[in-house]
């Protein structure tokens, strides 16, 4: 199960938080700052993976970008690192060359896109991911 | 294209709308984006956390203004919501838009729409009150034309929907499963997944269509019905065999590059549906021979295919190897499966190591010589910078430690330990080493010392069974009883050195565990004397940085040691300053331990040396109290009443409005709070008092029943008998009437003079007043008190009995020797006994009861059977009392004596249980074997008793019950029999305990024979068993059953027509009770409280109400299928007779 889908930059600012199960609100900030120490700390010599209370993180970096997910148990750790970079590779091809002030001046639209692949990872075939997104948008500028 | 085109035209409506504004968007879109844009790059430009607060909040209150402004138009609103989406993700409240989110998803254009959904997704979680105004948007769009809309409403669903209202939609979603676009279908199928995760009872029913979903033309709605499989299989793996060939057909497809190319990543094809299906594999071929014979194939394709040098690919041998290893074992592909953990474990790159570590520690109790090959890069990764490579080896060698390699690597895991500041690792890691510990321990003083540096490090976070899974085991110690002499003592020593130690801190948990050890075991030493042991308590007992909960165990330890002492001026020292402590619970221990210093004979027989162990006899109910009670009533004192009763009464004096929520949707004020029959009776009259306060009220104030059912002293047992269906009530009447009968007698004139009255109200209001303060009523709630805890006692007695692996509590060990204190000052044999005597005897005449009213109502069986079934041992005279009883009496004055008598005859009596009749399950011409059913409180105790009829000896007949999958067996003691005589019977007893919820069940064994050394013979029988033999009446009272009821989640309503011969609610209920063993709580007017559990322990509850001749079933349970069930049965039984 994914628990939760973060972008997070090198200082440490949350660019998108996603939870898949309910977290109070009070503690987004902590956790996530908890989350963004723990991926810094980590050299290029170690693992992607870090365990943190009972489930594990997962996260790789796009130049000044985290992108971290965390999981339980019954995910397969380098399933889900291949899976952080399949979502980059969509929001790249939407964004053409995705940067980290696309993702905030739309964060609806990468939320919409992380909406279609992500609630299990439930799909991954690029085309299909944005086929709605794009429908909404294009018609919306066409009229 | 077309697509497109078609998608444009459905949504037309919804453009016109947009377009309407004119130019005038255009400028306040470029506004409000600019705004969005200004905001994020404020923030991105600050420099402090406070600084970022001061903005956001302005942001947010510029926020709540535009939102509520009539003017705003829903472009603006959109803007506006992803401005709050990011105030949100930053973690500021903004609660004030969420009404807003959920209106723009009802009346946004589609953008707007899409946005106002996704807001609502973020914002919302699935208990959100909010959350249900959505339904009905979510409802309308699922029911448009436009294709987009449907879309997002089912993307809603599979996000967050509420549970309650899930048959609001079903039907609409389940249509979406056969429309022709693919998105829809797979949205479709992951909103049902959505369904399954949150209640999967509701969509049972559509299984076969997951099957459809599964054979899909489409790849990606097959995908996504994998997710629902994947839930389904691991919950219950054997219901889907049959679909393995399917997986395995679907994983051949993928592995073989069926599947349309853009499925591929970095051209694998579709990694992650290839990772889902090895899992679905892995848990149907578990422990499954045949199923498993049918993907070694595929897996095996799977491991050649996956030789691409990419991370993907690694993700899928992964998980390759997993199914490998889970699956029944094929050597073949075990070596290949090993031979990718060594590619895994020797690579270079960070993550693949660590993945090999992961399936090495999976496969390592498969295979320990995996460990050996890989011995050296496991040394090497135990020494890895990366802390969680390092600790990912320490759960690898976990699995493979041994009592030769304990030492070592528990030494690892402790190095780990100190170098670890995070809690949740110290705890997992802690609670590991005393396992291991506790396995494996060579020697007492490494055990001793590994535990004292588990709970200095895991202190006061560590998980609580620790400490007390070591005392326990101290104290029960193991076989030998010197080697445990040596092990205390030792423990002993090396505290007192601990506490030697000067500017020590040691966690409280530790301080505890030292108290309670020196506490018990300082009698061991021979250097030092308990004086002087206590002396160092009492250093620690004054120092300000031990918790109070801390001082309490020290100071028990002290009391302990004091007899040992004999004079101490330590302790006499100690009393003087915690007599006067604050804290009250010390003030409490001192004073205990000042009066036993002064009598130090009991303090010695009280607190005997090394007797921890011993079970103690708790007089919970405190009936030595009893007497105490009485006196004080007898000169006068009013009886207690419990605090809630004495407001209620208050209130309704008052004759004030109840602001007390009501528990259910019938009157509540009946029930609340009672605990006997007395209670309830003065409680209906009470609602009758305050009846004119409240509509409510005044619907249970009209009931017909309440004169009839319940008299002054609370209880009618002349129109009990009529009704006949009060049986648990039964009981406590007659406890009263044995135990002053005068006083009854006298209160029944009285009564039968208030029942002659017609005018209810005035009666009603009469008997409130009397009713306050009367003597047996007390009387009665202290029996009924007495009658609760009684079964406590008896269930805390089972589990006591029952304990082996279960961790006493904490609390249970430092009090042994303070309960016991209590207990041996005031318990009195002769109390204790009644007490046992009391619950023995009520819970036979309830059993009795019961079967003498089902003997009653059932016409069609003779009398005389039923009783004989009960095998009294003395029937007739019992069968003659009981007759009586319940005919309706002549006088009261005879049905007392008669009760009295009838009670009298209880006490004589074994308990005994309701059974079936026995039943002839097999025979040929030497044996023939019945069985019998008896429901038991706990259990089922089946009986199946061999007769011989043959005119030989029969050697070692044996009985063997063939393991089932729902239950538990277990073979009663004395049961197999070396030789059987000729012509007689022996009978087999096992219990029968249910493990997991079925409806119909085989029980199935054989009879196996020697006949007189020749040849041997064998013979099988099976019995069916029903959910309904391990149903039982749950005795609770109406006030618990109010505050069950709002605890359960699952309910089922439905009305049920009821046959002419059972119109009445009373005579349903008693139909119920006899059929399904449903105990009837109370009655109230046209409504009626009934309950029962599902063994061991699944309660389940009933109300029930007539119209006319409808029966309003309704039940609520913990467990999500019992209420369809017990419904099933209830409408059988209640429809069919």
């Amino acid at each position: 199960m994914i628990k939760y889908f973060l972008i997070v930059n090198k200082q440490g600012q949350t660019r998108l938080s996603k939870y898949y199960e309910h977290v109070d609100i009070n503690k987004h900030t902590l956790l996530e700052t908890e989350v963004v120490k723990r991926c810094l700390s980590r050299s290029n010599e170690q693992c992607s993976f870090i365990e943190y209370k009972d489930f594990k993180l997962i996260h790789r970096q796009y130049a000044a970008l985290f992108i971290v997910v965390g999981v339980d148990d019954t995910e397969t750790e380098m399933a889900i690192y291949e899976f952080i970079h399949n979502s980059v590779e969509v929001l790249d091809e939407y964004f053409s060359r995705v940067s980290e002030l696309d993702k905030m001046f739309n964060l609806d639209k990468v939320h919409i896109i992380l909406d279609e692949m992500v609630c299990r990872i439930v799909e991954t075939n690029r085309e299909r991911i944005l086929a709605p997104l794009l429908i909404l948008y294009v018609r919306n500028q066409a009229w | 294209m077309s697509d497109i085109v078609e998608k444009t035209l459905t949504a037309l409506p919804g453009l016109f709308l947009q377009n309407q504004p004119g130019g005038g968007p255009a400028a306040a879109k470029a506004s409000f984006s600019s705004r969005l844009g200004s905001l994020v790059r404020g923030i991105t430009a600050l420099t402090s956390k406070h600084e970022e607060e001061k903005l956001i909040q302005q942001e947010l209150s510029s926020l709540k203004a535009t939102v509520s402004a009539p003017t705003t138009t829903l472009k603006m609103m959109k803007e506006c919501m992803v401005r709050l989406i990011y105030c949100e993700m930053l973690g500021y409240d903004a609660s004030f838009g969420y009404i807003h989110a959920i209106k723009l998803a009802q009346q946004g254009n589609l953008l707007e729409k899409r946005v106002g959904y996704l807001a609502v997704s973020l914002f919302l979680h699935e208990s959100h009150e909010l959350l249900l105004l959505l339904v009905n948007t979510v409802v309308k769009d699922l029911q448009s034309t436009n294709l987009v809309e449907v879309c997002m409403a089912l993307t809603v669903v599979s996000q967050i929907f509420p549970r309650e209202m899930i048959p609001a939609v079903l039907p609409l979603i389940e249509d979406k499963l056969q429309h022709s676009k693919e998105i829809i279908r797979r949205k479709a199928v992951l909103a049902l997944y959505k369904f399954h995760l949150i209640a999967p009872n509701q969509v049972q029913h559509i299984h076969i269509k997951f099957r459809k979903a599964l054979c899909d033309r489409d790849v990606g709605v097959m995908a996504a019905s994998l997710h629902i499989y994947l839930r389904m299989i691991k919950e219950n793996s054997s219901g889907y065999k049959d679909l393995t060939g399917s997986f395995v057909t679907i994983l051949k497809q993928v592995v073989g590059g069926k599947l349309p190319v853009d499925f591929n990543y970095h051209s694998v094809p579709a990694p992650w549906l290839q990772i889902q299906l090895l899992r679905i594999l892995g848990l149907l071929g578990k422990d499954d021979q045949r199923t498993s014979e049918l993907m070694y194939d595929v897996l095996d394709e799977s491991l050649r295919r996956a030789e691409l040098n990419h991370n993907v690919t690694y993700a899928i041998l992964f998980e390759c190897v997993h199914t490998v290893y889970s699956i029944y074992p094929k050597s073949e592909l075990l070596e290949k499966a090993a031979k990718c953990i060594g590619k895994f474990v020797l690579s270079p790159k960070i993550n693949l190591k660590y993945l090999g570590l992961k399936a090495l520690t999976y496969v390592i109790q498969q295979d320990p010589t995996l460990a050996l090959q890989h011995q050296m890069t496991i040394i090497e990764c135990l020494d890895h910078p990366d802390p969680i490579i390092k600790r990912e080896t320490l759960e690898l060698l976990y699995r493979i430690t041994n009592a030769q390699n304990v030492t070592v690597i528990v030494q690892k895991m402790l190095e780990y330990l100190h170098q670890s500041k995070e809690e949740y690792v110290i705890v997992n890691l802690v609670g590991k080493i005393a396992e291991l510990a506790e396995k494996y321990a060579p020697d007492n003083a490494w055990f001793i010392q590994t535990m004292n540096a588990v709970f200095s490090v895991g202190g006061d976070v560590m998980h609580p069974d620790i400490p007390n899974n070591f005392l326990r085991l101290l104290a029960e110690g193991f076989d030998d009883e010197t080697e445990d002499q040596q092990l205390r003592l030792y423990a002993v020593q090396s505290y007192l050195t601990l506490l030697d130690m000067e500017n020590v801190f040691y966690p409280q948990r530790f301080l505890q565990v030292m108290s309670w050890v020196l506490g018990e075991y300082s009698y061991l030493l021979d250097k030092e004397t308990p004086a002087e042991v206590i002396a160092k308590l009492y250093k620690l007992l004054m120092n300000d940085s031990v918790s109070s909960e801390t001082k309490t165990w020290l100071i028990a330890a002290v009391t302990k040691l004091t007899p040992q002492a004999h004079s101490s001026d330590t302790v006499e020292r100690l009393i003087h300053e915690f007599t006067i402590s604050l804290d009250t619970c010390m003030r409490q221990h001192a004073f205990e331990l000042k009066h036993l210093h002064e009598n130090v004979e009991l303090m010695t027989s009280l607190l005997p040396v090394d007797r921890s162990c011993e079970d103690l006899a708790v007089d919970a109910s405190l009936s030595f109290l009893d007497g105490f009670v009485a006196e004080g009533l007898s000169q006068g004192a009013a009886p207690y009443k419990p605090h809630h009763q004495r407001q209620e009464e208050k209130l309704s004096q008052e004759k004030v409005l109840n602001f007390e929520p009501y528990g259910l949707s019938f009157s509540s004020s009946g029930f609340t709070g009672r605990q006997s029959p007395a209670g309830i009776s003065l409680g209906s009259d009470i609602s009758g008092n305050s009846a004119e306060t409240g509509l409510k009220e005044t619907n249970s104030l009209k009931l017909e029943g309440i004169k009839k059912l319940w008299g002054k002293e609370g209880y009618l047992p002349k129109k009990e008998s009529k009704t006949g269906d009060e049986s648990g009530a039964l009981p406590i009447p007659q406890e009263s009437i044995m135990e002053n009968v005068d006083q009854t007698i006298t209160k029944k004139d009285q009564s039968q003079v208030l029942t002659q009255s017609k005018e209810e109200k005035e009666k009603q209001l009469l008997a409130s007043s009397l009713f306050v303060g009367l003597g047996s009523e007390s009387t009665v709630n202290l029996l009924g008190k007495a009658d609760t805890v009684s079964h406590k006692f008896r269930r805390k007695s089972k589990i006591k009995e029952a304990k082996s692996g279960e961790a006493s509590s904490t609390h249970n060990m430092t009090c042994s020797s303070f309960s016991s204190l209590s207990n041996v000052a005031y318990e009195d044999d002769y109390y204790l006994n009644t007490l046992h005597d009391r619950g023995d005897k009520e819970l036979k005449t309830f059993s009795l009861n019961s079967e003498l009213l089902d003997s009653e109502s059932l016409t069609e069986l003779p009398l005389v059977e039923k009783f004989s079934n009960c095998s009294l041992s003395t029937p007739s005279l019992f069968a003659d009392n009981s007759m009586e009883i319940f005919h309706p009496p002549q006088s009261i004055a005879a049905s007392v004596a008669k009760e009295s008598s009838l009670a009298s005859s209880f006490l004589e009596e074994t308990t005994e249980y309701i059974h079936s009749n026995a039943m002839e399950v097999c025979n040929n011409e030497t044996i023939s074997v019945s069985s019998y059913k008896i429901w038991k409180d706990d259990c089922l105790l089946m009986v199946w008793s061999v007769t011989n009829k043959s005119g030989l000896e029969l050697k070692s007949a044996n009985l063997e019950i063939f393991p089932a999958e729902n239950f538990k067996v277990t073979e009663q003691p004395g049961c197999c029999l070396p030789i059987m005589e000729a012509e007689s019977t022996k009978s087999f007893q096992y219990s029968v305990q249910i493990e997991k919820p079925f409806t119909e069940g085989i029980l199935s064994g054989f009879i196996r024979y020697h006949m007189m050394d020749t040849h041997s013979a064998q013979l099988e029988f099976s019995v069916n068993l029903s959910l309904l033999d391990f149903i039982r009446p749950l005795k609770i009272s109406s006030e618990d059953f109010g505050k069950l009821w709002l605890s359960f989640a699952n309910d089922v309503k439905q009305n049920v027509k009821m046959s002419e011969s059972q119109a009445a609610l009373p005579s349903a209920l008693k139909t119920l009770q006899q059929k399904l063993r449903l105990h009837i709580i109370e009655i109230i007017g046209n409504e009626g409280l009934l309950a029962c559990q599902l063994l061991p322990s699944i309660p389940c509850l009933l109300h029930c109400r007539v119209y006319a001749d409808v029966l309003a079933l309704w039940f609520r349970s913990s467990c999500s299928t019992l209420p369809d069930y017990l419904l099933y049965q209830c409408q059988k039984v209640i429809e069919g007779s």
